[in-house]
């Protein structure tokens, strides 16, 4: 199938197979790992991306349902200006370790942020439910998120 | 010769930020699973689905004939090598050999030219099982006619560590035993008698990357890229297995997407390097989630512990006796029984103790390291009794623990062996204690709970590192520890940029790759930063010394009067830059200064077991929780734990230790569970096997660091990290029984708790 969406500002165009997952076609057609894959079952959140500004799990979602779409990655994201102020935050609080769900967090915490949905810590518990971290016992990360919506 | 002392540390007990930080949050961090070499192919594995069988045959032919299929691999491509290994127990085959023992068990490997093809290759591979008794269960497994799992004689592993094997008996493949004092006069003599049989799951460490492999066979060495927590380890045995010299293999570890012990010692490395070397080409395997979850695990246990004890609730006597289910090959099993083993008494002045504890075979994954493991075992079931001695003696349990806890110096093992105490618990638990409100009035069935325990911790001390200063003032730091996400990137360049006197600004940390970096036995038992950053400290000064030495020579006096700061050396108002001083020493604009520094065995010691340990971590926590009596849920409100490290490096870095080892007690205690159903995992997925979320965060969470400079690391330091979770969840339990629900088994769910209420009803009916 042919597929046509914008990437990172960019605009790609590609002949997909109709099962290929959004997932796969970032990490290995497009060389954008910054996606991880985890659960495979849309729980843990480190594989998330913005299609049109809103958090998906990329390992559940076709690549083909992305058509005409603007998916944003933690590689676009890392080159905006706006993203200095999460690097800041995040780097202040320590709030990663490993870093393997960290790309996850900062983009459902852009889009949170981009909705007006990080003024209390009940919306950012709730916004964040859908990302896992193993590493760093969350309370770091909700610090960061405060910061964020400040 | 005198060295001048600078008056106060620079870099540490500084929170620098994580030197990994921009990479990792901008995504630029790879990861095993990022990587591509040239030519390589995808791996796909065919797991057994029973959990005990005879293989009858495997036919591939109809998977080899699929385009794009490169390979495939089964136990009979392993004739030509010795095909047996595990660091303790030779006793795992590379992949099945005629027999599977648990359910996920390699049977055979596909490399393809993708991951969709191997997948339908594996589709396409019969496999005729005749299947076998399962030994689902450790009761099953030490039945009077269960029939024995390894009928082979076992092999000692490379690293078992444990001294002899000794006899194995039916299922039993390692025992440990601590004896010590007249434990039956204490009995016979005891006022107090708190028994009790117990259980804890098995549970999933779930680091989030799983586990992964790229091996590239070149016929007379091997390279891999791996996301393993012990390299030098991993290289020793796949040089054992393929017949190879050790300088051979070469191993290169990137960004680890954490490890928590599911990455320690070898894991997926033996079948990927075996399933590249019949392609012919590199080879990938990654496994998946329910891949990784038979790949490792921690081991579920049951237990009988007694706590014997004076009427005014002195503590004078333990027994425990104690079975791990290790799974189908012993992995890690043998060091986490007896790691269990010394944590099975507690810290206390017993009279008489007594602990048996045995690894048992079974037809069930094979289980592994997992953070404080042991520890995390008993520490719970310990304190829980000491809780309840206290109750009856009618005593606070914080005045309990305050009058029996050892002290700086006595004995931690009760047969008087290894390493006295080198911590204050005392002031530790009152620490905790005091964090989690303790004098402060109580709800109804709100309860308080504090837990002390020691873990062994340390491992073999022998690590290498080198520190090399290049002529443009930058350091560049070797070292083997592996970046998992607990910090040594940045730690080991605090450490190095300490001992030369400039900023942690200029200083890269580079991980292993076996072919360059220096030996460091592992990456786990809390050892990083107190060992391998021993080992930095002193290549450091090493390097200090030459900068001194040179320095010194220009001005013409002794090295040690010379003093290193803000990257310079200066001696009575001279002052020489290091690239200065470098290019005095080689004549030129270049040049370097490269030193190594080591920690190993001293005084005539070994570094075993029975020596050891190398320092007891400290595992104190407290907690406060409401149990709702109608639905048997039990809420968090309040946690403290005690970071007893010493000295910290980098505060900042402890706090997060801690707290992440807090969610995992919270996920152990509370709801995780490997569910088993004749050896077969049934919540093999993270929608059934459920791990701690942002929500499950308690409503306070508090760190304290402790600083008693009486580690044998750094400055006086000693790691942390694993402490806290053994003690989290002791500390859950004892609060619980506080709020009046005494509980044996964990996770602590809503049902179980619910239960256990219902049968305390009815033994205390209402007056």
């Amino acid at each position: 199938m042919n597929l046509a969406l914008t990437v990172n500002g960019r605009e790609v165009r590609a002949e997909v197979e109709p099962q290929e997952l959004l997932l796969d076609f970032l990490r290995d057609r497009l060389g954008l790992t910054g996606a991880k894959r985890s659960c495979d079952v849309q729980v843990c959140g480190t594989c998330t991306v913005l299609v049109d500004g809103g958090p998906v799990s990329a390992c559940s979602f076709l690549a083909t349902d992305a058509e005409g779409r603007e998916v944003l990655t933690i590689e676009g994201f890392a080159q905006t200006p706006e993203f200095e102020r999460f690097e800041e935050a995040f780097l202040r609080h320590a709030a990663l370790q490993c870093g393997y769900c960290t790309p996850g967090f900062l983009l459902t915490l852009k889009s949170l942020r981009d909705a007006g949905e990080l003024s209390s810590d009940e919306q950012i518990r709730h916004g964040l439910d859908g990302n896992l971290c193993r590493c760093t016992g969350y309370r770091a990360i909700l610090e960061a998120a405060r910061e964020l919506a400040a | 010769m005198t060295v001048v002392e600078r008056p106060r540390l620079a870099e540490v007990g500084v929170s620098r930020p994580r030197k990994d930080g921009r990479e990792k949050l901008s995504g630029q961090a790879q990861y095993v699973g990022d990587m591509e070499v040239a030519g390589m192919l995808h791996g796909k594995v065919l797991r057994s689905p029973v959990a005990h069988a005879q293989i009858k045959s495997i036919d591939a032919s109809a998977a080899l004939e699929l385009e794009g299929v490169v390979a495939v691999l089964t136990g009979s491509d392993l004739g030509d090598i010795q095909p047996y290994y595990g660091h303790a127990i030779k006793d795992r085959p590379i992949i099945a050999i005629d027999r599977v023992r648990f359910a996920g068990e390699p049977v055979a490997a596909v490399a393809a030219v993708d991951e969709a093809t191997a997948e339908a290759a594996l589709r396409a591979i019969e496999v005729e099982y005749e299947e076998l008794p399962v030994l689902g269960t450790i009761d099953e497994a030490l039945a009077q006619d269960a029939p024995e799992l390894h009928t082979r004689r076992p092999k000692l592993g490379l690293f078992h560590g444990l001294g002899e094997l000794g006899e194995q008996r039916g299922n039993v493949c390692y025992q440990h035993t601590i004896v010590a004092g007249d434990l039956e006069r204490v009995r016979a003599q005891a006022e107090i008698t708190v028994e009790g049989e117990y259980r804890f799951p098995a549970v999933y460490q779930y680091a989030m990357e799983t586990h992964g492999a790229i091996a590239h066979y070149h016929g007379d060495s091997i390279t891999l890229w791996a996301n393993c927590q012990h390299p030098f380890l991993v290289r020793a045995e796949i040089a054992d297995l393929f017949g190879l010299e050790v300088g051979s293999v070469r191993i290169i570890v990137p960004f680890l997407g954490g490890g928590f012990g599911s990455k320690s010692y070898t894991k997926m490395e033996p079948l990927t390097v075996a399933l590249a070397r019949k392609a012919g080409r590199p080879v990938r395997i990654t496994n998946r989630v329910d891949e990784s979850m038979v790949t490792t695990r921690r081991h579920g246990m049951r237990c009988f512990m007694r706590t014997l004890a004076r009427a005014d609730g002195t503590l004078v006597g333990r027994e425990v006796h104690f079975w791990l289910d290790t799974g189908a090959y012993a992995d890690n099993g043998p060091r986490v029984t007896a790691t269990a083993a010394d944590s099975a008494p507690g810290p206390y002045r017993w009279e008489a103790a007594e602990v048996q504890g045995y690894c048992v075979y079974c037809n069930t994954p094979p289980s592994g390291s997992y953070r404080a493991f042991g520890a995390t075992h008993l520490q719970w079931i310990g304190e829980s009794q000491v809780e309840e001695v206290a109750r009856r003696a009618g005593v606070d349990p914080l005045e309990l623990r305050r009058r029996c806890l050892l002290t700086p110096g006595e004995p931690v093992r009760p047969d008087g062996t290894g390493k006295p105490l080198d911590a204050d618990l005392v002031g530790d638990v009152s620490h905790a204690a005091a964090a989690v409100g303790w004098d402060e009035p109580r709800r109804p069935w709100v309860g308080r709970g504090v837990s002390v325990g020691l873990l062994a911790a340390g491992a073999h001390p022998v690590s290498r590192a080198s520190v090399r200063l290049s002529s443009d003032g930058s350091v560049d730091v070797y070292v083997g520890t592996t970046e998992l996400g607990q910090g040594p990137r940045t730690v080991m360049a605090q450490i190095a940029a300490e001992q030369l006197g400039l900023s942690s600004d200029v200083v890269r940390v580079h991980g292993a790759d076996t072919r360059f970096t220096p030996y460091d036995r592992s990456t786990g038992a809390s050892r990083s930063t107190t060992i391998a950053g021993m080992a930095v400290k002193r290549a450091a000064d090493a390097v200090a010394l030459r900068l001194r030495e040179t320095a010194g020579e220009v001005w013409d006096v002794e090295p040690g009067l010379v003093d290193l700061v803000g990257g310079r050396a200066v001696f009575a108002g001279e002052e020489l830059s290091f690239p200065d001083v470098i290019a005095k020493r080689f004549g030129f604009r270049g040049g370097e200064i490269i030193e190594g520094g080591e920690v190993r065995p001293v005084g005539g010691a070994t570094g075993s077991y029975a020596e050891g340990p190398y320092f007891w971590e400290v595992c104190v926590a407290g907690a406060e929780v409401s149990v709702d009596l109608e639905t048997g849920e039990v809420e968090l409100l309040r946690t403290a734990t005690i970071a007893d490290v010493g000295r910290a490096i980098n505060p900042q870095l402890v706090e997060r230790q801690d707290e992440g080892a807090t969610l995992q007690g919270v996920g152990n205690a509370l709801f995780e569970e490997m569910l088993l159903v004749d050896g077969v995992v049934v919540n093999d997925n993270l929608l059934e096997y459920r791990i701690p979320r942002i929500s499950d965060l308690p409503g306070g969470m508090t760190s304290i660091i402790v600083e008693n400079e009486d580690g044998p690391g750094p400055y006086g330091a000693k790691g942390c990290g694993e402490g806290a979770f053994a003690a989290v969840p002791a500390a859950i339990v004892c609060a619980l029984a506080d709020a009046g629900v005494p509980m044996n088994e964990l996770p602590l769910t809503p049902e179980r708790v619910w239960r256990r209420i219902q049968e305390l009803t009815k033994e205390t009916p209402d007056d």
